[in-house]
């Protein structure tokens, strides 16, 4: 009992320590993916490749003045960004990242907790979030962040009906609510995962689940609660330093948990491609010592004298991770992580890729799209994996 | 742990029911009554119906109660003013409230006699696919319709919306 709780609070530490980390630099990997396709460098003063942004960034924040207007609904004002944070956070104590480990002789899961409702509860969690943003848009008294309120929970609730159908699915054909338990059953290979796996492929639940995330995390090209040449900055127009900095963190949180459930739900969680027997252990390796090769290549090539020492360290740092990878000990978890990491990752730089390409919709579109099209294409894909899962059986 | 935890999550809903009633403003009412049913959601789990307490949030916490807020907020409702109380008020508002929560606890008393104790998680049954399972056989006929009861109230909320816009 003593060695669980221990257990658990040393998972707790390294998992918010990872995502909290992890958050502040995929901002700064965003700035950087959406400055490359606007061929331009993006950060790149504060250290070396804008590497300390985010540092900077926080300390930015933290050190800027607290401001509370004097014309707020103050005990919901200040409820607001910690209702948006708490519930963003939450849904990553269901996630999990990695099968079974052993770690100095005890046994545990890379997980916080495996609740055998585990989707039930991130949907639970995740419709509590409007809160936050609605009450955030109501209680700053001001016009600008009412209307942003206002649009954030009726494009909430309008795509949490398809993103709930779309989840429903893959559900089905998994027959079970765990997420450790969705990822068992898409063991094997890329032809076991729910995407597309039989009786029915899942690709266009998986489509819209994630065209309903982009709405639910108030994404370009559905971010109309923020439009700011129509509203100033939306809902958060009143905040300023830490409250503001705690509504742009839950936006990244929540990125990170649709498409963790997207990873879970259609793309296999940790489970590799293909089976271990075809050497499908030596990709991670094999990926970044190209990395690193590549990174060694621009950084001794005349051409680059700006890079002259930050790329080759960086290709030292790959290939020695790609060293790592081989090693036999730490293969049996970190191979599973880094499919997870790698699929993860993916879905977070479509994020960022359709971010810097398309713009924004107008609002009857938003909501004629996700009523007249999302929302019966996604019944009719549940029915149908309906009637063939019932058919199978 | 498990009394603790009842104590603490029954104390927060008891206080944010109180706080539904006392609230002058709209908004802050409907956050007291959201923080009721997160607790109630917290009150299922510990009784182990996990199911009921996903859909209690779901539904309730995170569907019905962000419509409420949302009309709230669109038809900017003010807060309600504060008029003195009528002499009768003040006069039988106390006594009434000691007669009516009496005749509960003396319902309460008949109906649940002392030999059926509670036991903290001691309820089986309360998984998805026992709820499922019991929903479309057992109460088939009930689910099936409530379900078309839902559909009529929508098709009127549609033909009186329809009558305004004309």
């Amino acid at each position: 009992m003593d060695s669980f709780i221990v257990i658990s609070l040393i998972k707790e530490v390294v998992v918010f320590g990872v995502l909290l980390t992890t958050l502040a630099y995929l901002q700064w990997v965003e700035r950087k993916v959406i400055a490359h396709i606007q061929v331009r460098p993006g950060p790149y003063r504060v250290g070396p490749h804008g590497l300390l942004q985010p540092v900077a960034d926080i300390i930015k924040l933290l050190t800027k003045e607290d401001l509370v207007p004097p014309y707020v609904n103050k005990p919901l004002y200040l409820l607001a960004p910690f209702l948006a944070m708490t519930m963003a956070l939450l849904s990553i104590s269901v996630i999990p990242f990695g099968p079974q480990i052993q770690v100095a002789g005890y046994q545990t899961y890379m997980q916080l907790t495996d609740l055998n409702i585990g989707v039930l509860f991130v949907l639970a969690v995740s419709s509590m979030g409007v809160y936050g943003i609605a009450l955030a848009g109501w209680s700053s008294n001001n016009k600008y962040a009412l209307l942003g309120g206002l649009r954030s929970s009726a494009q909430m609730i309008s795509y949490e009906l398809p993103m709930s159908l779309a989840i429903a699915a893959p559900l089905l054909i998994s027959n079970t609510l765990s997420l450790r338990g969705l990822v068992e059953k898409q063991a094997g290979g890329i032809w076991n995962w729910n995407v597309l796996h039989g009786p029915f492929p899942q690709i266009v639940s998986f489509i819209i689940f994630l065209i309903a995330a982009f709405a639910e995390t108030n994404r370009i090209p559905f971010d109309l609660p923020e439009a700011e040449n129509e509203l100033v900055a939306g809902f958060h127009t009143e905040y300023s330093s830490m409250k503001f900095a705690s509504f742009f963190m839950s936006e990244y949180a929540n990125m990170i948990t649709v498409s963790c459930m997207a990873t879970l739900l259609f793309l296999g969680g940790w489970v590799a491609p293909w089976p271990a027997e075809y050497g499908s252990s030596y990709v991670p390796a094999a990926i970044f010592l190209l990395a690193g090769l590549v990174a060694l290549y621009h950084g001794f090539h005349p051409a680059r004298r700006r890079d002259g020492y930050t790329l080759p360290v960086f290709g030292v740092l790959f290939l020695i991770a790609a060293a790592v990878f081989l090693l036999p000990m730490v293969q049996s978890w970190l191979i599973p992580l880094f499919w997870f990491c790698a699929k993860t990752g993916g879905i977070l730089f479509g994020f960022m890729w359709i971010r810097g390409t398309l713009p924004r919709f107008r609002y009857d579109q938003l909501m004629g799209f996700t009523w007249k099209f999302l929302f019966p294409v996604a019944m009719l894909n549940l029915l149908v994996t309906g009637f063939l899962v019932a058919l199978r059986s | 742990m498990d009394v603790i935890l009842f104590l603490v999550f029954a104390i927060i809903a008891v206080v944010c029911a109180i706080n539904v009633v006392v609230q002058t403003h709209p908004i802050s009412s409907a956050v007291s009554l959201v923080g009721v049913m997160a607790s109630l959601a917290v009150l299922y789990l510990l009784l182990g119906a996990e199911f009921l307490a996903a859909a209690q949030v779901i539904v309730y916490a995170g569907a019905i109660m962000v419509l409420f807020v949302f009309v709230i907020m669109l038809l900017n409702a003010g807060a309600e003013a504060k008029k003195g109380r009528s002499f009768t008020a003040q006069l039988l508002g106390l006594p009434l409230l000691v007669a009516f929560l009496g005749l509960m606890a003396y319902f309460v008393q008949r109906l649940f006699p002392q030999s059926t104790m509670v036991h903290f998680g001691g309820f089986r049954g309360g998984g998805a696919a026992e709820i499922g399972h019991a929903l479309f056989t057992t109460f088939l006929l009930p689910f099936e319709v409530t379900s078309i009861l839902i559909l009529v109230a929508i098709l009127g909320a549609i033909v009186l919306a329809r009558k305004e816009m004309d």
